[in-house]
C-alpha cells in the first residue's frame, strides 16, 4: 500500500462559530444522520412494514371485519369514519420504531465514532427523528390511498384536509420523540419493543380511532375522551369533513379537537425532546 | 520534534462500579512521535484511551490533548483527534464510501471536500474496489483499514489507536505498520496500544509499560531491555567438562544453568564489549571446548514478564463485551 497522506492542515472548517454557524452545524449534522438512516431503510426495506404494508392491512382488515359490525350514529358511513382512525391507529404503532432504531443505534459501534467527531450530539436524535417523521409521512399516503381505493371521501376545502394530514404528522412526530426516550431507557431493541407494544397498543386503542366511545364503561370513556389520539383523531374528522361522533361528548378535548391536538403534541414535544437530549447525555458518558 | 507534549496524561483514575480500571496513569507523548501504550489484556490502556479521546470521564486526574483539557474543552480536543477503536465503530449497513462520507461530513467537510477526501482515503487504503459494498461483508482487515481511514478524515495531528493490529493476520499487519510510519513521518503524535511487544518494539519511540490500572516503567525500547536483565549468555560445549562452571563464574551475574547434561550452559550477564573473547579465551585456558557462544540482549517480551511477574493477564474490563460493560457504569 502506498499511501502519502498530506501533512496534518487546519482540521476542517468544523469549528465554525457564531450562532448562525453554530445552527447551520446542526442542521447540516442532522441531514447527514437523516440521510444514513434512511439509507438503513433502503438496505433493510422489511423495516417499513409498518408503515406500507401494516396500514393496507389494518385498513381492510377495519373497515371489512369491523366495519360490518359497527353502527354509527346518524347512519353515518364507516369508511369515512374509519380512516382519521387508522391514520392515528398506524402512526401510533409505527412510533416503536424510533425507539428500536435509537435502541440500536446505541447497541452498534457507530455511535462510538460520532461521540469523538466535532459534531453536534443530539443530532443522532435529530436525524432520528426526522428519518420517522419521512416514514410517517409514507405511512399516511399509504393510509390515504388505500382509503380512496375502498371509498372513502373528504368533504372539506384541500387546505382544512391538508391541515388534518398536518395535525396527525405533527402528532406523530411528537410522538417519536416520547419513544426516543423509551428507546434511551430500554436495554436493547427487543426490550424497547416490547415495552414500546405494551404503552402504544392501549394508546392506541383505547380511544375513538375505530368505534365511538359513547358504548364504553364510563372510566374507560373518561380515559378515551382525554386520550391523546383521540383528540387528533377528532381534529382530523373535523378537517377532513368526516363523521365525528365525538363532537357530542362534553369532554373539553372532544369539543375542542383541533387545539386539543396541537396542546397534546405541543405539551408531548417540550417534555420529551429536552427529556431524550438528556437520557442520551447521561446514555452516552460514563 | 518540539518537546511540548501533544498528549498527557496526569495521574488518571478511573473507576467502573467496584473495578478500579486506572490507579493513576501518566504518560505523555512530544509532537510527532509515536508513544506505544503497552500492556495485557484489562491493564487500562483502554479505559486511558477512552478518557483521553473525550469518550469517558476520568474520576481524577487530568488529560490533555494539544494543551486542551480532555474534560473541559472536549470539542476543541475533538477537532485535532483521530481516533480507532478496538472494536471497529463502523456502520454495517452503509458501504464503505457511505461510512466516510458521513464522518466527513460530520466533522464539518463540504460536501465535494468530504467526496475527495473519501475517494483519496478509500484509493490509498486500497479499498476502492471494494468501496461501494455494505461493510457487513468486508473482511476483518478490510473493516480495520476501514475503520482507520474514518479516523484519518479530518486529517487529525493527534491520532489515538486501540490495538490496531489485533486480531489481523501477519501480512495485514505490516501494512497497518507501514501506515502508521507514515503517518508518523508526516507529522502526526501517535498514541498507540498493543498487547504486542514487537509492535511497540518496531514502531514506539517509547514505550509506557501498564499494568492493573499503573505505569510500571517507561522509556524507548532500549532503555527499557537495559533497565532489566541485561543480557543473557548461552554456551555450547563439545563435551561436558568439569571445570566449565567454575571458569564461567566470573564473569555471571546470576545462577548458571546446566542443560543437555552438562553441554548447555547459560547464565545472565552484564553486557559488556569484548565479553565473548574474554569468556571464550577462559574457557580456553581452562581446556574448556566450546562449540557456540552467544550473547542475546534481552527481548521486550523478557523486560514485560520481568515488569509484570508474568502471571498470566486476569479476565478483566477489556475483555467483556460492551453489554457487560455498560452494567458497571455509573
Amino acid at each position: 500500500m502506498t499511501i502519502t497522506l498530506a501533512p496534518p492542515a487546519s482540521p476542517a472548517t468544523a469549528g465554525r462559530t457564531g450562532p448562525v454557524g453554530r445552527l447551520g452545524t446542526c442542521w447540516r449534522n442532522t441531514v447527514v444522520l437523516t440521510r444514513r438512516n434512511l439509507v438503513h431503510i433502503q438496505r433493510e426495506p422489511a423495516q417499513l412494514s409498518d408503515v406500507t404494508i401494516q396500514p393496507v392491512l389494518f385498513t381492510l382488515l377495519f373497515v371489512y371485519v369491523f366495519g360490518a359490525g359497527i353502527v354509527l350514529p346518524h347512519g353515518a358511513n364507516y369508511t369515512d369514519f374509519a380512516i382519521a382512525g387508522l391514520l392515528l391507529l398506524n402512526l401510533t404503532t409505527s412510533a416503536m420504531g424510533t425507539a428500536v432504531g435509537l435502541s440500536t443505534d446505541l447497541s452498534t459501534g457507530a455511535i462510538e465514532r460520532f461521540r469523538t467527531l466535532p459534531m453536534w450530539r443530539a443530532a443522532v436524535l435529530a436525524g432520528r427523528s426526522m428519518a420517522d417523521l419521512l416514514s410517517s409521512a409514507l405511512c399516511t399516503l399509504i393510509v390515504a390511498l388505500t382509503g380512496l381505493a375502498i371509498g372513502w371521501r373528504t368533504h372539506a376545502s384541500p387546505a382544512s384536509v391538508a391541515a388534518g394530514f398536518g395535525v396527525a404528522l405533527l402528532f406523530a412526530y411528537a410522538l417519536s420523540w416520547a419513544c426516543a426516550c423509551l428507546g434511551l431507557v430500554s436495554k436493547g431493541p427487543e426490550s424497547a419493543q416490547s415495552v414500546g407494544l405494551i404503552i402504544l397498543f392501549p394508546l392506541a386503542f383505547v380511544s375513538n380511532a375505530m368505534v365511538p366511545t359513547q358504548h364504553m364503561p364510563d372510566w374507560l370513556q373518561t380515559m378515551a375522551n382525554w386520550n391523546p389520539v383521540s383528540a387528533v383523531t377528532a381534529a382530523c374528522r373535523d378537517l377532513f369533513g368526516n363523521p365525528n361522533p365525538s363532537g357530542s361528548i362534553q369532554a373539553w378535548p372532544m369539543q375542542h379537537p383541533v387545539w386539543a391536538a396541537l396542546a397534546w403534541s405541543l405539551a408531548i414535544l417540550a417534555v420529551s425532546g429536552p427529556l431524550a437530549a438528556r437520557l442520551y447525555r447521561r446514555r452516552t458518558t460514563e | 520534534m518540539s518537546a511540548v507534549p501533544m498528549i498527557e496524561a496526569d495521574n488518571l483514575v478511573k473507576h467502573y462500579g467496584p473495578t478500579r480500571a486506572l490507579a493513576g496513569v501518566s504518560l505523555a507523548a512530544p509532537a510527532g512521535s509515536i508513544l506505544g501504550v503497552l500492556g495485557p489484556n484489562g491493564a487500562g490502556k483502554t479505559t486511558a484511551v477512552r478518557i483521553l479521546t473525550t469518550l469517558a470521564l476520568p474520576d481524577s486526574g487530568r488529560g490533555r490533548v494539544a494543551g486542551h483539557d480532555v474534560v473541559r474543552a472536549a470539542a476543541a480536543v475533538r477537532r485535532l483527534i483521530g481516533v480507532t477503536a478496538q472494536d471497529a465503530t463502523l456502520d454495517d449497513l452503509l458501504t464503505g464510501r457511505q461510512n466516510l462520507r458521513v464522518v466527513a461530513e460530520l466533522s464539518g467537510l463540504r460536501a465535494s471536500e468530504a467526496r475527495t477526501r473519501t475517494a483519496d482515503l478509500l484509493e490509498r487504503f486500497d479499498l476502492t474496489p471494494a468501496a461501494d459494498r455494505v461493510v457487513k461483508g468486508y473482511s476483518g482487515g478490510m473493516r480495520r483499514r476501514l475503520d482507520l481511514a474514518a479516523s484519518l478524515v479530518t486529517r487529525p495531528s493527534v491520532l489515538f489507536l486501540d490495538e490496531p493490529t489485533t486480531g489481523l493476520d501477519p501480512t495485514s499487519r505490516s501494512r497497518m505498520w507501514d501506515v502508521i510510519r507514515e503517518l508518523a513521518a508526516d507529522g502526526t503524535t501517535i498514541l498507540l496500544t498493543t498487547q504486542y511487544l514487537e509492535e511497540a518494539d518496531r514502531l514506539a519511540d517509547r514505550i509506557v509499560v501498564i499494568d492493573h490500572g499503573l505505569v510500571i516503567a517507561g522509556g524507548s525500547a532500549q532503555e527499557l531491555k537495559a533497565a532489566t536483565g541485561g543480557a543473557r549468555l548461552e554456551i555450547t560445549l563439545s563435551a561436558a567438562h568439569p571445570v566449565a562452571v567454575a571458569a564461567l563464574e566470573p564473569f555471571v551475574s546470576g545462577r548458571i544453568q546446566v542443560r543437555a547434561e552438562g553441554r548447555q550452559l547459560a547464565a545472565p550477564v552484564r553486557s559488556r564489549s569484548g565479553l565473548a573473547n574474554t569468556v571464550i579465551r577462559a574457557l580456553d585456558e581452562a581446556g574448556v571446548l566450546v562449540d557456540d557462544i552467544e550473547v542475546r540482549q534481552p527481548s521486550l517480551d523478557d523486560v514485560f514478564f520481568a515488569l509484570t511477574g508474568g502471571d498470566a493477564p486476569a479476565p478483566s474490563l477489556d475483555d467483556l463485551p460492551r453489554s457487560d460493560l455498560e452494567e458497571v457504569r455509573p
